[in-house]
């Protein structure tokens, strides 16, 4: 099949000059309700960590946002604050999810599990002393989103929730480094320590076969 | 991100009806689109009814007929790891794990994944005129940054491509889409009449009215065959497709086939189903006939008779 | 401390700390999310206001009107700033562009307005609510516009672009390229071109901003804690000794916050007007073009060699553009050290353009250099028939540097890292025909590159307190940007003072303390520790004054010191504090200090989609005494994930109409993801540099970035036959010259 290029392609450059005309500024956004509704906030209520938390928060807070400011647990870190780089990973109810791209108060009831509730400097979690022993990190900042999908893909696995690199999809996932790798994509580390942290991320998932 | 109100609500009927009243009410599901694009003031709601208490949108069950009925919040994680979903309709699950991440999956909803957003730059960025943003505004993408964008069943308007995976896979599985509307009526749309194409009106993504609720996707019986979904990307993974194919292909090479990163809806023309025997550029010849790329998308037409290609060899394999 | 000559025998020859393999001190802290990094201080400033800015819409002109009137009357606003209100900022180091005040655009999502407001929501909504207007102007956006005679011709005076007092602006020329050239049996003329790429660090430029009276306090995220305090105090128009940073954990630079940019001009300014500490992140879709980024560039480069692949002639040329038409990327540094021949000609060349400001990248210069220089190595190696390992060791230098007359390698073993590498890759199993290995729907290839990125010396200076206890506190403004700064700083000190290293408590990125070399240029590790251990000596004989022995040449271990047959604890004198630092002498001007590589990939490219996948890397590291091979080697691993993003698919796609980087966020702009990067190998030969510094050490973060992409691109050739020179290299660039399929 040829490459067809349309009239519009070649039109780039006087077409160009139309948009410009129209476009930018905020004022291409000045439609709409304005200043006009008031913040609302809102109770609500959730377990960080096994201790409850009662806050009143306007309802724009993200639950990255009331960790990290309201609960002052800064653990878990913004890297976009848009769903596109993991550092935010928590679990909710076990399960981990971006906290940037979830409203506080979608919350109420749930229990949260930060990268606080894993371990603490003195008492580090088997995935944390992991993750220091294979230098799994060097700025630090993707860390704790990465040890939070890390705990997380562990027991997805052992779940048999499936993943993208599985050979047959109806079979039962295993433990390998293509599946870390593929599961563990949504946690982007700038610094590029992926091939520790999938050594480090073996080590225990070794150890809790081992233990299991 | 504007202020806004927040309600939660116990039933379909009553989550149509909250929205219906407020014209700048939307619906919260997983969330993880409308968030991302209310903290760029690209969606502006008022008001929002979070709907993860309705009862009965979380299950899996089986149809009279021998399909499964997909609860509007399940989640894609859920939907992906269903046994049977798995055994009978592998191509949803394959196309739901080639999309976004683990986190994502786990929050995103059946019916959200339905309802996201273009990705296209012009769109994402507010400074910058678009069409779908902002009606009238023009489209910067016609002559700008096109390489991700849509190649067949765009329009002077706009050339957004629809970005998802998992409903590339429910268009080759002629899945339905059931509703209910404002006034409590319930509806059923084909899965290929779901997703709108531009034209003149790209603002709108799809055929729901204002205040219509996804409750729930049906797949009719399963109909056998190998199932495949291959997802290309710059990217190993946590990528928008470039081109992806959703294929269903049965022992004797017949077979089903769409598209996904080509158009601004999951891409399928039944008609060049025929030609599945006659190898991937058969049928591409039809499927992309009317095509219009840009010159920085134009390698989509080989790339998608290659993938296609790649898909049936596998599958005779 | 000078270091004015080559290092003797010393204590690091012995070493007990220094060299081994040591997990980060600071690791439990980051792995607990209990390191605070520059938004988290709540305990400085519990009542900070939140900051947010808004970024010029446009990519060039005027605002003629901005009217905040509306935001201003927005729930919980507490004051704004607006950019036609104030003069413009001073220029700091690295500044190309104000980074705020005046109403001239000179580039897209400039600061142009800072919003502070009680809360995060309020900031960011509000800041939705000013209205501009602006009066644009036209721009020069497209570099291959903007410097036409790119890659066409040879340009023999150089001028007319501009010049770049950091790089060659006149043609530097040794012997007659030309004639050589010309005359030279086998010829490679080619010309790459290299997109503008983001540093993407996953920690946004951050700062909290804190006035008492006339002193500020920026508790900041910044690689270069002295520059930025003096660019501070010179932006704001202040004393600097009234100007404090603190940055003791920065979530990644790469180069993107070597200077002061927005977040901390914006934050000190909005904390003056609300009266109140204020803390800034710049929101992910600002940073792109906020920020600064790698300058694309388009680099031809011509080599003439004879049938034996001996380099007779060698040029390459590079473009690049900036807003000041003169800081651009240097492409070629590279090019007069790594390979032998008689005739040479480099140049940079810079053009002005209109995007927003290009500035240092992790390897600035180099790091695109080898993807360029590498590759038509690659292409000399297939039109002389010689194999690329062959090929590299057949020129290498004897002697001088070749296109820096008068200077010699302190230290070079490249030959060793090539061969080294080729036998522990399996590099003879390599098929030289391309296009020959299949594995299923995946044509296989390997590739190789050589790499070179110099190491520079900074001075550095540090202070060092024994406390009556026996901890030993070290203090420099050194900055540890995932670098592993805090554990080499105190592998140093805990070497030279003899105690273990849990011992030694380490401080870091504090302006109040002694200013270091800071994480620039693959600089920081050497001179860093150089300053430590000179303050460890200063100590030393402190301590031997007070209790009456000669320091130097007594022995420090264990906790323990002995000189003759006299012994003492270390915590005999008492508590005690010494102050020193490292000077590097103008010796080292004689020398090339410079650190190598050997780069080996494996690559599979999908017949069917052409999309890539890395199968294997290797590398092969010379950086002299590897002070921590675990932090040291994921510092290689990490600039090889980095150089893999930039081979196939890192790109700040230009709108030439609009004047921006279109792709502006982390989804947009693809960075490498765990399933990009196979498992990678990294080997340090057993080399010393004692022209270097004391320890004789050298940098590597910056070393391996420069060449495995080249090693992808050629792993790439060698798996398809199809040779692409622009980078990225995506499939679209080469899908129709793969075999056909269907």
């Amino acid at each position: 099949m040829a490459f067809n290029t349309t009239r519009r392609a070649m039109l780039a450059g006087s077409g160009a000059a139309v948009a410009l005309t129209q476009a930018p500024g905020a004022h291409a956004q000045s439609t709409g309700a304005g200043g006009g509704t008031p913040p609302s906030s809102m109770p609500v209520s959730f377990t960080v960590n096994g201790t409850a938390a009662e806050l009143e928060l306007d309802t724009r807070v993200t639950l990255l946002d009331a960790l990290r400011e309201h609960l002052e647990l800064t653990g878990t870190k913004k890297g976009c604050d848009h769903g596109q780089c993991g550092a935010c990973t928590v679990m909710v109810n076990g399960t981990r999810i971006n906290s940037c791209l979830s409203l506080a108060v979608q919350h109420q009831g749930d229990e949260i599990t930060t990268i606080e509730g894993l371990g603490t400097p003195e008492d580090l979690h088997p995935m944390q002393a992991a993750f220091v022993k294979h230098d799994g990190y060097q700025c630090g900042y993707c860390t704790p989103g990465q040890i939070c999908s890390a705990v997380a893909t562990l027991a997805e696995i052992r779940a048999g929730i499936p993943s993208h690199v599985q050979g047959d999809i109806t079979a039962a996932p295993v433990f390998n480094a293509a599946e870390l790798r593929e599961r563990m994509s949504g946690n982007i580390c700038r610094c590029g320590a992926y091939s520790n942290i999938v050594e480090a991320i073996t080590e225990v998932a070794n150890s809790d076969l081992g233990a299991a | 991100m504007r202020p806004f109100t927040y309600q939660r609500v116990a039933t379909a009927a009553e989550a149509a009806a909250a929205v219906a009243g407020n014209p700048a009410a939307k619906f919260l599901a997983g969330g993880t689109n409308l968030l991302d694009l209310m903290k760029l003031e690209i969606e502006r709601p008022a008001h929002l009814v979070d709907v993860q208490d309705i009862e009965g949108l979380n299950a899996i069950e089986q149809t009279g007929d021998g399909g499964l009925r997909i609860g509007a919040l399940v989640s894609n994680t859920a939907l992906a790891a269903d046994e049977r979903v798995r055994r009978d309709y592998g191509v949803l699950t394959r196309a739901i794990v080639a999309g976004a991440s683990g986190q994502l999956r786990n929050k995103a909803t059946t019916a959200g994944n339905l309802l996201q957003r273009t990705r296209c730059p012009y769109f994402y960025d507010p400074n910058l005129p678009c069409n779908k943003r902002n009606p009238g505004s023009g489209c910067a993408a016609l002559e700008g940054y096109s390489r991700q964008l849509a190649v067949i069943g765009t329009s002077d308007k706009c050339i957004a491509t629809y970005p998802g995976d998992m409903a590339i896979a429910l268009r080759v599985l002629d899945a339905t889409v059931e509703t209910v509307q404002p006034d409590g009526t319930e509806r059923t749309i084909p899965f290929g009449e779901f997703h709108r194409l531009p034209g003149d009106a790209p603002e709108k993504d799809n055929v729901l009215a204002h205040g219509e609720l996804i409750t729930a996707v049906t797949l009719p019986r399963p109909i056998g065959g190998e199932h495949v979904y291959h997802k290309v990307r710059d990217r190993a993974s946590y990528a928008f497709a470039l081109v992806s194919v959703a294929a269903v292909i049965q022992p004797d090479g017949t077979g089903r086939v769409a598209f996904g990163g080509v158009a601004h809806k999951p891409w399928r023309v039944e008609a060049a189903e025929a030609a599945m025997p006659q190898g991937a550029a058969a049928v591409t010849a039809q499927v992309f006939a009317d095509a219009r790329p840009t010159e920085h998308n134009a390698f989509k037409l080989p790339l998608a008779t290659r993938a296609l290609a790649g898909v049936l060899a596998e599958a005779k394999g | 401390m000078d270091f004015n000559q080559p290092a003797g025998t010393n204590l690091f020859d012995n070493a007990r700390v220094i060299g081994k393999p040591t997990p980060r001190i600071d690791g439990p802290l980051k792995t607990t999310g209990t390191a605070p990094y520059a938004y988290e201080r709540h305990d400085v400033a519990p009542d900070a206001a939140y900051g947010y800015i808004l970024g010029a819409a446009i990519a060039k002109g005027r605002i003629s009107a901005m009217n905040v009137a509306e935001a201003r009357r927005a729930p919980g606003v507490v004051a704004i700033v607006a950019a036609p209100d104030v003069a413009p900022v001073g220029k700091g180091m690295g500044n190309v562009a104000p980074l705020f005040g005046g109403s001239d655009v000179a580039h897209y999502h400039q600061a142009i307005a800072v919003v502070v407001a009680e809360t995060f929501e309020q900031a960011r909504a509000a800041a939705a609510l000013i209205r501009v207007d602006y009066d644009r102007t036209p721009g020069a956006f497209d570099l291959a516009r903007a410097a036409p005679h790119a890659g066409a011709e040879e340009q023999d005076d150089g001028a007319g672009d501009g010049g770049d007092p950091q790089s060659q602006q006149t043609p530097k020329r040794i012997g007659d390229f030309a004639d050589a050239f010309a005359a030279a049996p086998v010829k490679v003329d080619a010309t790459y071109t290299t997109p503008d790429e983001s540093h993407a660090m996953i920690e946004p430029h951050a700062t909290i901003a804190g006035w008492d009276g006339d002193k500020l306090t920026l508790w900041t995220s910044n690689q270069m804690i002295a520059w930025s305090k003096s660019s501070m105090a010179k932006i704001l128009g202040i004393a600097e000794e009234n100007v404090r940073l603190d940055s003791p954990y920065i979530g990644g630079g790469f180069g993107s916050k070597l200077f002061v940019r927005a977040d901390a001009v914006c934050a000190a300014l909005a904390a003056k007007e609300a009266g109140r500490p204020v803390k800034i992140a710049l929101q992910r879709p600002l940073i792109a073009n906020n920020t600064a980024h790698r300058h694309a560039t388009i680099q031809r480069i011509r080599l003439g060699a004879g049938r034996d692949g001996r380099i007779t002639a060698i040029a390459h040329e590079c473009w690049s553009g900036n807003l000041d038409g003169q800081s651009g990327e240097d492409g070629t540094a590279q090019t007069p050290v790594l390979y032998a021949g008689a005739n040479r000609l480099v140049a940079s060349r810079v053009t002005h353009l209109d995007l927003p400001e290009g500035n240092a990248m992790r390897a600035p210069g180099e790091a695109v250099g080898h993807l360029a220089l590498e590759v038509a190595m690659d292409e000399l190696a297939e039109a002389t028939g010689m194999d690329p390992v062959a090929l590299r060791l057949a020129n290498e230098p004897t002697g001088e540097v070749p296109g820096k007359p008068g200077t010699r390698y302190s230290e070079r073993n490249l030959t060793r890292c090539l061969t080294e590498g080729a036998e522990r890759f399996g590099w003879a199993r390599r098929n030289a025909r391309p296009g020959a290995v299949r594995d299923g729907r995946w044509l296989v290839g390997m590739g190789v590159a050589a790499g070179y990125r110099g190491a520079p010396t900074q001075k550095s200076a540090a202070r060092v307190r024994l406390e009556a206890d026996g901890l030993l506190v070290v203090e420099t403004d050194m900055t540890d940007i995932g670098t592993g700064s805090y554990t080499i700083i105190a592998q140093t000190a805990a070497e030279t003072m003899g105690l273990p290293l849990d011992r030694v408590s380490v401080r870091l990125g504090d302006s109040a303390f002694p200013a270091a070399a800071g994480s620039g240029g693959q600089w920081g590790a050497a001179s860093s520790t150089a300053g430590v251990y000179a303050a460890c000596v200063a100590l030393r004989r402190k301590i031997g004054e007070q209790l009456g022995f000669a320091a130097d040449d007594a022995t420090f271990a264990d906790g323990r010191i002995t000189a003759g047959d006299r012994s003492w604890a270390l915590t005999d004198a008492g508590a005690q504090v010494a102050e020193d630092g490292i000077a590097f002498g103008d010796f080292q001007k004689g020398y090339d200090l410079g650190t190598y590589a050997g780069h080996f990939a494996e690559v599979a490219v999908d017949a069917f989609t052409g999309v890539t996948r890395i199968r294997r890397m290797l590398a092969v590291c010379d950086a002299g005494r590897i002070l921590n091979p675990m932090s040291a080697r994921s510092q290689v691993i990490g600039a090889m994930v980095m150089a893999a993003g930039g081979a196939l698919m890192e790109e700040l796609v230009v709108d030439t109409r609009f004047g921006l980087f279109v792709n502006h966020d982390l989804a947009g702009y693809e960075v490498p993801v765990h399933l990009d990067i196979p498992h990678q190998e990294v080997v340090f030969l057993d080399t010393v540099d004692p022209v270097s510094t004391p320890l004789k050490a050298k940098g590597v973060g910056e070393l391996g970035i420069c060449g495995p992409g080249a090693a992808i691109a050629n792993a790439i050739y060698n798996a398809t036959g199809i040779r692409v020179r622009e980078y990225p290299l995506t499939l679209d660039k080469y899908l129709d010259q793969l075999p056909q399929v269907a």
